[in-house]
């Protein structure tokens, strides 16, 4: 049997929006991928945990709060650390576009901003995971 | 034949009528279903409305306050327009709050960081990159002097967005208030203080349940004595909904939990008339016009027949459900921002058809950043107009008498009852969230929301349809950088001045206070004077209380 695409679902920081995290991860699950969701307030060090821990192909991340140019990088950079930069790394939420060109520089493979429909989600990590 | 009769033939001859026609030339839709999925009549008349006018409707300012609480409403004054704002230091939420005050804004809403509501100072290493982000940062008194600095305090009415460590920036604006001369018992404001929806929805929350509710009650109990015309709670469907919850569940899970503060309360020893005429509600308004006009007429009825059968309420203003609106977020696309000006002015129509005691209009760009100060004033404007020129305001409870919106009410206060049976059977509010029925119901609806957009079956104007190529959104508001920065400095100068032994002592009674039964309220104001700071005071609650650790699901 193939094996699924193992996707972590992360809310990093303090924000507490994660309406858009979850239905994230349920269209996923939807779509035939094993979810995992970390819920509230990561650390990027316990994100970068759990996609180890969890053999995670895809580190999926959602804030609200504009810390994102503080912590998607981070995590990136952890990952790279702990020798696993396969892990296609992605994100989403409240993002200026102008920060855009910035967090991808930093490896975030893209930035989903408000009104995307899942279904982009589901294609973009089916055509760019790199595992599985 | 009666006049019942006779409308009962007629209408049987125009459906007949109706429906030849209708092969030729189809409605829009094949169902037509309300924003909570009610399923809407082709014609409302009077065989809709049913029951006694008086007992279900009545008069203004009277039992079951369907039409409003106050007699008159609008035609005595206007509702507060209170704008939430905060960002960056104290300094710079200080000049905005100067700026709305001077554009006409009536009352301030205080927005806090997130660090701050989470009760991190800003030196915490989970605070970097959060600080003064969402709103503005306040560590100890020395902020919160800066941030009400020229605004007389027994002048304005003050809401502050705070739920776990609501008893500590209470604490602080009474000690502010102090130094102006300003007395306690001349206060007016709300603290939100309202941490079952924090579990359910937004994510605030500090310590586990059975503590967060000794603080709340300890709360009540201390305002109805010292702080008397402080709203000591704003229990909150406003994120509920936002989560995703349709407008029955917004209504059901905020009296939900309205049910279980009373509960705590009364078990706490207080008597209902006592705390209960200071409690507040805070809704949301969406797009859906005549369900959320419906909405508020059938939360304050539900709410009133609670109070006064289910608690034994006896004061009229303990049965009245007083309430904030703001604008749906949500509902805004970060598509064709300038057309969220349109869904703003319609849901705050709704508020004010709804009898809203206070509103905030969202700004056009809140799908993108924190708004700019151009985007609040047209925010702020949007309620001005429908103030001053729609003629909306000039008799209470307008829509009163609408065969649609009296039978959407009816119905959305029988979804609510049917809810709120539910809960009851699960042992009330709390024991509803500890199992999760409350989340999974809200993310049911929040997931099937999403699939009905993403298969076209609701339109979003500008989303998924009547789209446009855009470039990047222009002239957002950014948060300098260096302000995370500022603040610790700012923090460590205010601890270097302070008077050390008087902070610990100050701390230590605060410790015991916490591990007795006494009210948290007098140790929480000693503590701030000293300039202890909100961390260090929500870190010796920490240690008495836990810390609350949800179990995650999707």
């Amino acid at each position: 049997m193939e094996r699924k695409i193992r996707v972590i679902v992360a809310k990093p920081g303090l924000d507490g929006h994660d309406r858009g995290a979850k239905v994230i991860a349920r269209a996923l699950r939807d779509a035939g991928m094993e979810v995992i969701y970390t819920g509230l307030r990561q650390t990027p060090e316990q994100i970068v945990q759990a996609a180890l821990q969890e053999d995670a192909d895809v580190v999926a991340m959602s804030i609200l709060s504009g810390a994102h140019n503080h912590l998607f990088p981070r995590v990136v950079e952890l990952l790279k650390e702990k020798g696993a930069e396969d892990i296609l790394v992605f994100g989403g939420g409240v993002i200026p576009e102008e920060d855009i060109p910035f967090l991808k520089s930093k490896g975030i493979a893209e930035v989903f901003g408000p009104g995307t429909p899942t279904s982009a989600t589901v294609e973009f990590i089916k055509a760019h995971v790199k595992r599985g | 034949m009666s006049d019942k009769e006779s409308l009962e033939n007629a209408l049987r001859d125009w459906n007949a009528k109706v429906e030849k026609p209708l092969a030729q030339y189809p409605e829009r839709k094949s169902a037509f279903v309300t924003g909570s999925d009610a399923p809407i009549r082709r014609l409302y008349t009077p065989v809709d409305t049913q029951g006694d006018y008086m007992e279900k409707v009545g008069l203004p300012g009277e039992f079951p306050y369907t039409r409003g609480v106050q007699q008159t409403m609008y035609r005595g004054r206007f509702w507060t327009m209170r704008q939430y704002a905060g960002f960056g230091n104290a300094e710079e939420s200080n000049a905005r709050y100067k700026y709305l005050l001077a554009q006409g804004q009536t009352g301030l809403s205080i927005a806090f960081d997130l660090p701050t509501q989470i009760g991190y100072d800003s030196d915490h290493p989970l605070a970097a990159g959060e600080v003064g982000k969402v709103g503005v940062a306040i560590d100890s008194l020395a902020d919160m002097e800066v941030l009400f600095d020229g605004i007389p305090l027994d002048k304005v009415s003050t809401s502050m967005t705070i739920n776990a460590p609501a008893a500590v920036l209470l604490a602080m604006y009474i000690a502010v208030a102090e130094k102006q001369g300003v007395a306690a018992d001349k206060l007016e404001g709300t603290i939100q203080n309202d941490i079952l929806k924090e579990y359910v929805a937004r994510g605030t929350y500090i310590f586990p349940p059975s503590p967060s509710m000794r603080l709340i009650t300890d709360i009540f109990a201390y305002c109805s004595k010292q702080v008397p015309n402080w709203n000591t709670i704003s229990i909150s469907g406003y994120h509920i909904r936002e989560a995703g919850a349709t407008a029955i569940q917004e209504v059901a899970f905020t009296l939900a939990d309205g049910i279980a503060y009373v509960e705590a309360a009364v078990k706490a020893g207080l008597d209902v008339d006592e705390f209960a005429p200071r409690l507040s509600f805070f809704f949301n308004a969406h797009n859906d016009l005549f369900e959320e006009v419906a909405k508020f007429r059938a939360a304050r009825r539900v709410w009133a027949h609670i109070m006064k059968e289910r608690f034994g309420a006896k004061n009229p203003k303990s049965m009245m459900l007083r309430f904030h609106t703001q604008t749906g977020g949500s509902t805004l696309t970060a598509q064709q921002p300038e057309n969220n000006v349109v869904r703003v002015t319609i849901q705050a129509l709704a508020a004010v058809l709804g009898g809203t005691q206070s509103l905030h209009t969202n700004s056009r760009d809140e799908a993108l950043a924190l708004p700019t100060e151009d985007s609040v004033r047209i925010a702020l404007r949007s309620q001005q107009i429908l103030a001053y020129e729609s003629g909306v305001a000039e008799t209470p409870d307008p829509l009163a008498g609408s065969y649609y919106v009296e039978s959407l009410t009816d119905s959305i206060e029988a979804g609510a009852l049917a809810y709120l049976k539910r809960i009851d059977d699960l042992g009330g509010a709390v024991k509803a969230i500890e199992q999760g029925f409350v989340q999974q119901e809200i993310q049911d609806s929040a997931y099937a929301w999403q699939m009905t957009v993403e298969k076209n079956e609701r339109v979003v104007v500008g989303l998924n349809k009547f789209q446009v190529k855009e470039g990047a959104p222009k002239g957002l508001l950014r948060v300098d950088p260096i302000v995370g920065e500022k603040q610790c400095a700012k923090l460590a100068a205010t601890k270097a001045k302070r008077d050390g032994a008087a902070v610990a002592a100050a701390l230590e009674a605060l410790k015991k206070a916490a591990a007795g039964s006494d009210n948290l309220m007098p140790p929480i104001l000693a503590a701030v004077r000293t300039y202890a700071t909100l961390g260090e005071i929500c870190d010796v609650l920490r240690g008495v209380f836990g810390e609350y650790r949800p179990s995650v699901m999707f």
